[in-house]
């Protein structure tokens, strides 16, 4: 059995749904989270944790969600955690859709600050903004309260 | 430089060439500020001036600069006497302050209410310090001290000495002196040095500052000594305070080592940072530094609003 039909067993095609592949390793767990992932689930869900990339010689995480497609606002969540996933969109087996995702200069409304005395954890009418200062790693600024955004998988809304 | 109709929320949001400008026009504002000048040209202007956190330097400067220029002011001093204590959100206050007034100054005990309040006022906003963040006026009048003390800016040997962390008026005052090629040092007890955050931003704009707990090993090779409170209000823990209160103190003895020429600042209020003894010497610039609030506050009322001086 050669080293491709080994992996398409480890983590099985799906027939309809959504991969996310090369979330940077460690991060499929925080993918979960966002995707809302709990007891009550109604899809199947493959998980991979630490699977070797045919891109490159690095190691990545997997994740497959079946007859889900992701709305807009789940991909820039999993775009500040996994900044090189690409989303593939399975309809009957065959992708019908592949992109990366992206990260845009401000980030707004999808993870709160980590500063507890920052205004925007005060009930105000307004929505959290992050200034994106680094990429790679993701960096974000608040952009009420200059701190920097600790831990974004925590912090994510 | 067009200030007109801007908002001040934070240093970051000037750069090098603004603030020289605003710091050119404080100086013409001086005999204006003393009073041996008189100048109404913002006559008919409202000053709106919200302290929800107590304040003296700072409320009662905006004020002096804006009846010194002719401009009146409607103010709150406690947010135990708003509608903010029966609920009613910030961004509610501002909308309605916002329509008494053509500018709003700010202090706040949250950090990022004044770029909150620029947000929702239609009239410019001025931050006048928000929590631990930022309070930029202050670095501006002092900035304005040390170029009146030492002729320019240029690559002073600056040392900011008691509490780095919780101390807004160091953070953005050593932002701003990366700016005009500053050398840092930052002495402090190690749970109050300065935020890893800052030391970042400052090391990314060309600043390699030295941290220290030493004050004696680098006094003497200070031009500006800026000495802060060590606030016991900013402190979550009170036992954590009692560990560091009273660190730092400086006296006439201490001063033996230091420049004939260094300058002392403080943001002032003191608590025993600063021995009295000290007051009466040359070294001395606190209680000036309070007054160049005045100036330079008259220099961005007057910028923002579109007097012409």
């Amino acid at each position: 059995m050669d080293v491709k039909t080994i992996k398409e067993i480890k983590l099985a095609p799906i027939r309809n749904g959504t991969v996310i592949d090369h979330i940077a390793t460690g991060q499929a767990l925080n993918v979960l989270k966002i995707l809302g992932v709990n007891e009550y689930m109604d899809s199947t869900i493959s998980v991979g944790i630490h699977v070797s990339s045919r891109k490159s010689a690095e190691w990545k995480d997997i994740v497959k969600i079946e007859d889900c497609e992701l709305d807009q606002k789940t991909v820039d969540k999993i775009a500040l955690i996994a900044p090189d996933a690409t989303i593939s969109i399975i309809r009957d087996y065959y992708v019908a859709e592949k992109f990366t995702v992206t990260l845009g200069d401000r980030v707004m409304g999808l993870a709160k600050c980590c500063n507890p005395n920052c205004i925007t954890n005060k009930n105000e009418p307004i929505e959290t903004e992050f200034v994106v200062i680094s990429r790679r790693p993701t960096k974000l600024r608040c952009s009420y309260c200059d701190r920097a955004l600790c831990n974004i998988s925590d912090n994510l809304l | 430089m067009d200030f007109y109709d801007r908002d001040v929320v934070s240093i970051r949001d000037l750069t090098r060439e603004e603030i020289e400008s605003i710091l050119d026009l404080s100086e013409k504002m001086m005999p204006y500020a003393t009073g041996e000048k008189v100048n109404r040209v913002l006559h008919g202007k409202i000053l709106g001036n919200l302290f929800f956190e107590p304040s003296t330097r700072t409320k009662l400067s905006f004020e002096s600069a804006a009846y010194r220029l002719g401009c009146d002011v409607i103010d709150v001093s406690e947010m135990s006497m708003t509608s903010i204590s029966k609920g009613e959100t910030l961004a509610d206050t501002i909308r309605m302050v916002d329509a008494y007034c053509d500018l709003i100054v700010l202090r706040h005990p949250y950090e990022g209410a004044a770029r909150l309040a620029a947000n929702f006022s239609i009239n410019p906003v001025i931050n006048a310090g928000d929590g631990a963040g930022s309070h930029p006026t202050q670095t501006l009048l002092d900035l304005f001290t040390m170029r009146q003390a030492k002729g320019s800016l240029d690559g002073l040997n600056v040392v900011l000495v008691g509490d780095l962390k919780y101390g807004r008026t160091v953070h953005s005052l050593a932002e701003a002196l990366t700016m005009f090629g500053a050398k840092l040092t930052l002495v402090a007890p190690d749970t109050l040095q300065m935020p890893d955050d800052i030391v970042n931003h400052i090391k990314e704009k060309g600043c390699r500052p030295v941290k220290t707990t030493s004050l004696e090993e680098v006094m003497d090779k200070a031009d500006v000594l800026y000495v802060t409170r060590i606030q016991k209000e900013r402190f979550p823990d009170p036992a954590e305070y009692k560990k560091v209160a009273g660190t730092y103190r400086i006296n006439n003895s201490m001063l033996r080592e230091a420049r004939r020429d260094m300058v002392i600042m403080h943001p002032l209020p003191r608590i025993d940072e600063i021995a009295p003894e000290v007051d009466a010497s040359e070294h001395a610039k606190y209680f000036q530094q309070a007054f160049n609030g005045v100036p330079v506050r008259m220099a961005l009322l007057c910028a923002i609003l579109g007097g012409e001086l």
